[in-house]
């Protein structure tokens, strides 16, 4: 199963080392990884998303807790979150395949940012299944380059 | 006033309470050095830096306190990862400044650079670069209160030579507030209270106590839980001496080299205790069949410590002294109203009867000298009151299991890590926190040899530490697993080339002593411990003698193998 951590630390050098570090000596992998800052000066957040099951993720929020540089470990999974990833795709676009590519870019509400004779690039963000479904649609066309952010993820307001 | 980086820590070193560092000089720590004359500890000058560590861990043991050492970049720093580590796995509190090249150097490839910090960051509760001389006092306050504070542990400082240098205004901070870090101390009323019934209620109940209890001091609250509620006790290595050794309800260490009636008593207990242990495969054995008839109940100051390895019933996230007096206030009424002596007197009557049916033996000899039996009369000639030390492997164990330890903080030994060359140093740092105590490193001919060259710290502070070799030539645990496990394999295992360890002792200044026959064994180790100053007493013993019993790795416990 996947998990989503909303990891919030003390923005010092060699914390994301701490971090990773901890999910490497246990033999863990991690899948997705976004840090940046929060509107506290010298407070990151990282959202990290890892495969594993149940016990193993519980060992790890504990791990993470205890870590003298990390304020505090939220585990997104259980709970009602927005979550969303960005990608930036170089397709190839020959004369043939253009307007297929701008439908499907209009379909999923992506964004051309850069174009040329023969390729295109496009920006899109939305949770991990849509991103998978872009990329799934856009690979027969031959996709020249790919960049992808990690998760970034916030608790809904309304739990209930 | 202003003062250098260097003076700076020196004084804070003197506000925590240091009275001894162990430590050896090199480029990056010149100027600490240059200071140490004023300085309001003691310096003790060893030989190698593995031993500064190890030495600070024996001190922290022995006295319960923070110990400190103090090493030079480079390969100073890292000569120290491996006490590191076994501080580490064990939970002692020791507090580890080494030098660092001058910052702008940071990254060069400076000579004698490492990045200590990077290397050290899994096996440190915490560490710390110091790039700024005016936030040197607060770290050092830090470092002491997050090694001594919540589940204990080493925390290194990493101190470049620039900045012991600058100098700033002197601003000791009172307080120490991390909003990252509050260990929780208190238990959970409503757990205590469960398992107050739990203890009410049980019919065999067994206390399994670790470490913690050592470093909570929750020894005198666990000696009246089990003594009131007449609950059989065992330990872990870490554990011994948290329950006094001669005491009936005492069934000695369990686990792989536990005793039977330890062993059997955890695979029949309706109700066990665990406090302040975290159910190592050493202690556990095949974890699905460890414990399968008891609820369990789990005291741990670490959170990550429960539902680690084995999943409990009752979890209490506490310092085990706080829980433990928590369940003797919440006891305390009961006494009067439970008949607990009558209660269990059927429980300890079997586990007696366990105890009869295989104790703690060995098969004596008039022609070669046990092991077993040297521990032993080490233990009758002291009273049970030295401090023990131990190397490890055979010498280990048979320390823990023939030595009745009755007090905490006296036996010193490498439990997590399994850290040969660990117990002379150690017995070093035990005997600057106790220097009125008889203090013994029981050791092997294999382990004695990875830290030996400390015979020359221990003649040149004049200590009267003892170091027993049980010598069987050969590096015994190793080769007891070739001969039970691995056909009679005894690949590289055979140490027939050593030094001659009576002239050893008096190449360095000490005294040296050999025992060869049964006979001599009691007038030659009486004579040992009472000859002043460092001794080593080179005993040759059984050379294919077995530690029993044994429960092979991954094995049931109650799968032991007996003498």
């Amino acid at each position: 199963m996947r998990y989503t951590l909303s990891v919030t630390v003390e923005n010092e050098p060699g914390v994301l080392s701490r971090v990773a570090g901890l999910f490497s000596g246990r033999g863990f992998n991690i899948e997705s990884l976004n840090v940046g800052p929060t509107l506290e000066s010298g407070v990151s957040v990282m959202t990290i998303t890892t495969e594993g099951d149940e016990q193993i993720v519980e060992q790890i929020v504990k791990q993470l807790r205890k870590l003298i540089t990390v304020i505090k470990v939220v585990d997104l999974t259980e709970m009602k979150s927005v979550l969303r990833e960005m990608i930036l795709l170089k397709v190839s676009a020959v004369e043939a395949n253009r307007a297929e590519i701008l439908r499907t870019v209009d379909i999923f509400r992506c964004k051309v940012v850069d174009v040329s004779i023969d390729e295109i690039t496009i920006e899109a963000t939305g949770n991990h299944e849509k991103i998978e479904a872009i990329i799934g649609l856009l690979t027969r066309f031959g996709v020249k380059e790919l960049s992808r952010s990690g998760m970034v993820a916030m608790k809904r307001s309304m739990q209930g | 006033m202003e003062l250098s980086g260097a003076q700076i820590l020196l004084e804070c070193l003197k506000r925590e309470g240091v009275e001894v560092v162990f430590g050896f000089p090199g480029g990056a720590v010149i100027d600490i050095y240059n200071e140490l004359p004023n300085a309001s500890f003691k310096h003790v000058l060893v030989r190698h830096e593995q031993a500064a560590i190890h030495a600070a861990d024996g001190y922290a043991r022995a006295s319960g306190k923070v110990g400190c050492c103090l090493v030079t970049s480079g390969p100073g720093a890292t000569n120290t990862v491996t006490g590191i580590a076994t501080a580490y796995m064990d939970s002692i509190p020791v507090v580890i400044l080494t030098g660092q090249v001058p910052t702008p150097l940071i990254g060069n490839d400076a000579f004698q650079e490492v990045d200590i910090v990077g290397i050290t960051r899994p096996c440190t509760k915490h560490n710390f670069l110091v790039k700024d001389v005016t936030k040197l006092a607060h770290t050092i306050r830090q470092a002491f209160f997050i090694a001594r504070s919540g589940r204990p542990g080493p925390v290194l400082v990493d101190l470049p030579k620039d900045v012991m240098q600058t100098k700033t205004e002197f601003v000791w901070p009172e307080t120490v507030h991390m909003r990252s870090y509050n260990p929780n101390y208190k238990p959970h009323p409503g757990q205590i209270h469960k398992v107050a019934q739990y203890l009410r209620d049980a019919e065999r109940p067994l206390i399994y106590a670790g470490g913690g209890v050592i470093s909570s001091h929750a020894n005198e609250a666990l000696t009246w839980l089990a003594r009131k509620l007449r609950i059989p006790v065992t330990a872990t290595l870490m554990g011994l001496g948290c329950f006094p050794g001669e005491d009936p309800l005492w069934l000695g260490m369990l686990g792989m080299h536990g005793t039977y009636s330890a062993n059997m008593a955890v695979n029949h207990a309706d109700l066990v205790l665990a406090v302040g242990a975290r159910f190592d495969d050493r202690v556990t054995g095949k974890v699905s069949t460890f414990a399968p008839n008891a609820t369990l109940v789990h005291i741990d100051i670490d959170p990550t410590s429960i539902q680690k390895n084995v999943s409990v019933h009752v979890p209490i996230v506490s310092d085990c002294r706080l829980a433990l007096e928590a369940l003797k206030e919440a006891l305390t009424p009961s006494l009067e109203e439970y008949d607990f002596e009558e209660g269990h007197a059927p429980w300890l009557s079997k586990i007696a009867a366990w105890g009869k049916e295989h104790p703690l033996t060995y098969k004596p000899s008039d022609e070669n000298i046990k092991p077993q039996h040297v521990v032993e009369l080490l233990h009758e000639l002291t009273h049970g009151d030295a401090i023990i030390a131990t190397e490890v492997g055979q010498n280990q164990m048979w320390a823990a299991q023939f030595y009745k330890f009755n007090k905490p903080n006296t036996f010193l030994s490498s439990g997590g890590l399994g850290t040969m060359g660990y117990g002379f140093p150690a017995a070093i740092g035990a005997q600057f926190a106790c220097p009125g105590k008889l203090v013994i490193d029981v050791a092997g001919d294999g382990s004695i040899q990875m830290n030996s060259q400390e015979l020359a710290t221990s003649v040149a502070y004049n200590l009267g530490i003892k170091i027993v070799i049980l010598n069987n030539g050969f590096l015994g645990m190793v080769r007891q697993w070739q001969e039970l496990f691995y056909q009679r394999n005894y690949c590289e295992t055979c140490m027939d080339a050593q030094p001659d360890f009576v002239k050893l002792a008096e190449a360095y200044g000490a005294k040296g002593f050999r025992i060869t026959r049964p006979a001599d064994l009691r007038r030659g180790l009486q004579e040992a411990l009472e000859t002043p100053g460092t001794v080593i007493v080179d005993v040759l013993v059984e050379r294919e003698e077995n530690v029993y019993p044994m429960v092979p790795a991954g094995a049931s416990l109650t799968d032991m193998l007996l003498v």
